[in-house]
């Protein structure tokens, strides 16, 4: 039967072209993959293939036609034997549907991912009895216990097994373990993280520690386009319960590309999750949590707090909630919100403040994303300010985030600008002095609040 | 695996019989058709954004297939129709995903270059030249975790060559000895530039050479020898030796994607390859010689033209995604 030869779309762009040349006539055969016409669209000029055999019987637009549409019929074909007369009484049937218009609809809000409700007494929960260990310690008896709980879940990196971990972190772990699940690589990042993101796409559950967070930027690739996308470029067929870890931001003296923080790098991936633990208890219930959470997790720990002892609850089953803050200090006069090493800053302010009268509520947000907003708000609501501490950059970081969630939310409740305590912008100087001027310090954090309150 | 001897006179492949060669035709003929059809689809606008198509590749795909068995897994670039319909995944579902339909694969949300199928063990579908290279070696990574013989096959052009994640790859699969087929299809382009112009390696086969990884260079227009190298890589990899990388010499008929000009190429050298290397009419030839008659290839084409055919009306009748599904598939809930 005789059919159209519609004008064709070329490029992803492309809405109409220009027929330049007829390569086939009428009266001409043409099998498939023929060249029968050359159409400039809005890129090139492309060649225009037969996808069917036959007989061209007309052309319906002459050379060089300008701005035909897409899908406009260009000629008839016939089938063979069929008469030439066939031509002229075809019809075309309808267009075919390009795809439903979508109508207009604002968003009611921007739809930013949020954690799965997490009851406040979970994240509150009173695990008894503590000890004090280092966060080294709470970070490496997070991973032991889940080796020991679950067998798909391994450790892989750079240093992690003979070495015990460049920064000690695996300590005993190959012992207990084997080199089977305690996994040396090559200095590979690229390669050893593709492979398992990989891995964890059939199920397994990696545990991926970069030697420094700076190295995972080898690997940034397999961390955004493989593990965060897959499970919604698969229609939910395929997660990636994987956790990628490892020291983040300022260690002290190691210059430009070994100091920096990646927690707004991160957080700002649709389809990861981002932790950043200060204390012991933090390391130990967020790694865990991370471990066990069927998502891809950055769990951004600190070189400078490795060493460092908190109390940490004693409890086998301890885990804390993914996206759930923590109020570290009550206060009523100003909100601090901090994660990582700076809630350690943010408390010294605190107490800075205390002696002046001043009364700081400080939020360790444990949780980058989803971030916990909820307590955020709430605890604007209370004190009507706020000032974010953060070791990073300030542009796009995320105290630019906390700060519109504290405008969006609690606009009203506010009586100061929301302020930002940042890294300066530049990237890390060796020299002590300088590098010492770089880094946010409690005294920052004092004069936001002082300016605030003074304004 | 085809055991029964070969009812063909070939002398330079190995034995395939005639149910086998049935079988290499029909699924080499399905990708064929299915491939015109994308394309055409594509001209009426009825798919979108980017488009790679397998045609002139067919019989690496298929010869590998062939030898393939439950539970290995598969991964492979963007070019990628061609690989889903060889791992079993339905023509119908992958035309829809084509039409960003809700009855495709990853329910319209991955279109042409991002589907996968966890029930078939295909691991999609991916967009950044390379990196399925590194995460199939994940998938054989996986496979000697959990202690299988499952093989896993890893495609990739010899334009991903030039990355670097592929020989980190490499040094690791060699390492820890990963039941690992890297096949690399060479088409001779990598989007208009050639291998000439883009690997200072003139012998891609050898590229594994530093590490120890044992190759093949095969004829990729030819099913015979693509599915006796598979044999034996297969075979290699099932005993735990480790990976083996096969080097296919190949040739797309079709531009890079849709939107190609293809003017880095001369139209005649496609011509000559579609003319005297074709792989469906080189088996099609040799299957003649054998004595298969040629009311059995009729019946295919009728048969895989049906199969194309209610696949593209499945592809046009099936809804668009529901707008809820924006916001599904982001994280798995806990």
């Amino acid at each position: 039967m005789a059919s159209l030869i519609l004008m064709p779309a070329l490029s992803p762009t492309m809405t109409e072209g220009t027929l330049a040349r007829w390569v086939k006539t009428a009266g001409e055969a043409v099998s498939a993959g023929d060249v029968i016409a050359e159409i400039e669209t809005d890129k090139a000029t492309m060649e225009v293939e037969a996808v069917d055999e036959g007989v061209i019987g007309k052309t319906l637009v002459a050379e060089g036609t300008q701005n035909i549409a897409v899908n406009t019929p260009i000629a008839v074909l016939l089938t063979e034997g069929e008469n030439a007369s066939a031509a002229d009484t075809v019809t075309r049937s309808a267009d075919p549907a390009a795809g439903a218009s979508v109508a207009i609809e604002t968003p009611a809000d921007l739809g930013i991912v949020e954690a799965p409700e997490v009851a406040q007494a979970e994240n509150d929960r009173d695990w008894g009895e503590t000890s004090d260990i280092t966060v080294r310690q709470a970070l490496r008896d997070a991973m032991a216990a889940e080796l020991r709980r679950d067998e798909d879940v391994f450790l892989i990196g750079e240093e992690v097994a003979q070495y015990q971990g460049a920064y000690k972190v695996s300590q005993g772990l190959l012992d207990e373990f084997g080199e089977k699940r305690v996994i040396d690589t090559p200095i590979t990042e690229h390669g050893f993280t593709g492979m398992a993101v990989g891995a964890a796409l059939t199920g397994l559950k990696p545990i991926v520690e970069f030697m420094t967070m700076n190295f995972s930027l080898q690997a940034v690739d397999h961390i955004i386009n493989s593990a965060a996308k897959t499970l919604y470029m698969s229609g939910g067929q395929m997660g990636c319960p994987i956790v990628f870890r490892g020291p983040n931001g300022a260690a002290a003296r190691v210059g430009a590309q070994h100091s920096q923080c990646f927690a707004s790098w991160f957080a700002h991936i649709p389809g990861l999750k981002v932790v950043a633990p200060w204390s012991s208890a933090d390391a130990k219930g967020l790694l865990r949590a991370a471990i066990c959470d069927p998502n891809p997790v950055i769990v951004l720990e600190n070189e400078i707090l490795y060493g460092q002892k908190f109390p940490c609850p004693v409890d086998e089953d301890f885990i804390l909630p993914i996206g759930r803050a923590k109020i570290e200090r009550e206060g009523t006069d100003v909100t601090l919100v901090a994660f990582s090493i700076m809630v350690g800053v943010a408390l010294e302010a605190a107490a800075l403040l205390a002696e002046e009268g001043i009364s700081a509520e400080v939020i360790n947000l444990r949780s980058i994303r989803p971030l916990d907003t909820e307590t955020i708000v709430r605890s604007v609501k209370k004190t009507n300010r706020i000032v974010s501490v953060e070791e990073g950059w300030p542009v796009a970081g995320i105290g630019a985030e906390i700060c519109t969630v504290a405008v969006e939310q609690a606009f009203d409740w506010l009586d100061a600008p929301p302020a930002r305590v940042c890294g300066l912008d530049l990237p890390m100087p060796y020299a002590a002095n300088l590098e010492k001027l770089a880094l946010p310090k409690p005294e920052w954090v004092v004069d936001a609040v002082r300016k605030q309150l003074r304004d | 695996m085809d055991e029964t001897p070969s009812a063909s006179g070939r002398s330079n492949g190995p034995a395939l019989s005639p149910e086998t060669m049935k079988r290499a035709y029909r699924d080499m003929l399905l990708v064929r058709r299915f491939e015109e059809k994308a394309g055409q689809l594509y001209g009426m606008g009825l798919i979108g954004g980017f488009c790679h198509l397998y045609i002139g590749q067919e019989a690496v795909v298929v010869g590998i297939g062939l030898n393939m068995k439950q539970g290995d897994k598969s991964i492979t670039s963007y070019r990628d129709h061609g690989q889903m319909l060889v791992a079993g995944m339905t023509p119908r579902g992958v035309m829809a995903e084509l039409t960003g339909r809700s009855g495709g694969y990853s329910r319209g949300k991955g279109g042409s270059m991002h589907m996968f199928s966890r029930e078939k063990e295909f691991y999609g579908g991916h967009g950044i030249v390379g990196a399925q290279v590194a995460l199939g070696t994940g998938l054989a990574f996986a496979n000697k975790y959990r202690g299988t013989d499952e093989v896993s096959i890893v495609y990739f052009g010899e334009g991903a060559s030039a990355q670097g994640q592929v020989y980190e790859s490499f040094n690791l699969a060699a390492l820890h000895k990963l039941p690992c087929i890297y096949v690399i299809e060479n088409n001779r382009y990598g989007m208009g530039t050639s291998i000439e112009r883009a690997s200072a390696s003139k012998d891609l086969s050898r590229n594994g050479e530093p590490w120890g990884i044992a190759s093949r260079k095969v004829d990729g227009m030819d099913i015979f020898a693509v599915h006796e190298a598979a044999q034996e890589a297969m075979e290699y990899c099932r005993a735990g030796k480790g990976p083996f990388l096969l080097e296919m010499e190949t040739y797309r008929y079709r531009g890079h994607s849709m939107s190609d000009p293809a003017k880095y190429r001369q139209r005649s050298e496609v011509e000559e390859m579609r003319r005297t290397r074709d792989p469906i009419e080189t088996l099609k030839a040799e299957m003649l010689r054998s004595g298969i008659e040629e009311s059995v290839f009729k019946d295919i084409e009728t048969d895989v033209k049906a199969i194309v055919a209610d696949a593209t009306e499945f592809a046009q009748t099936s809804p668009e995604p529901d707008h809820s599904e924006l916001w599904t598939d982001i994280l798995v809930e806990a």
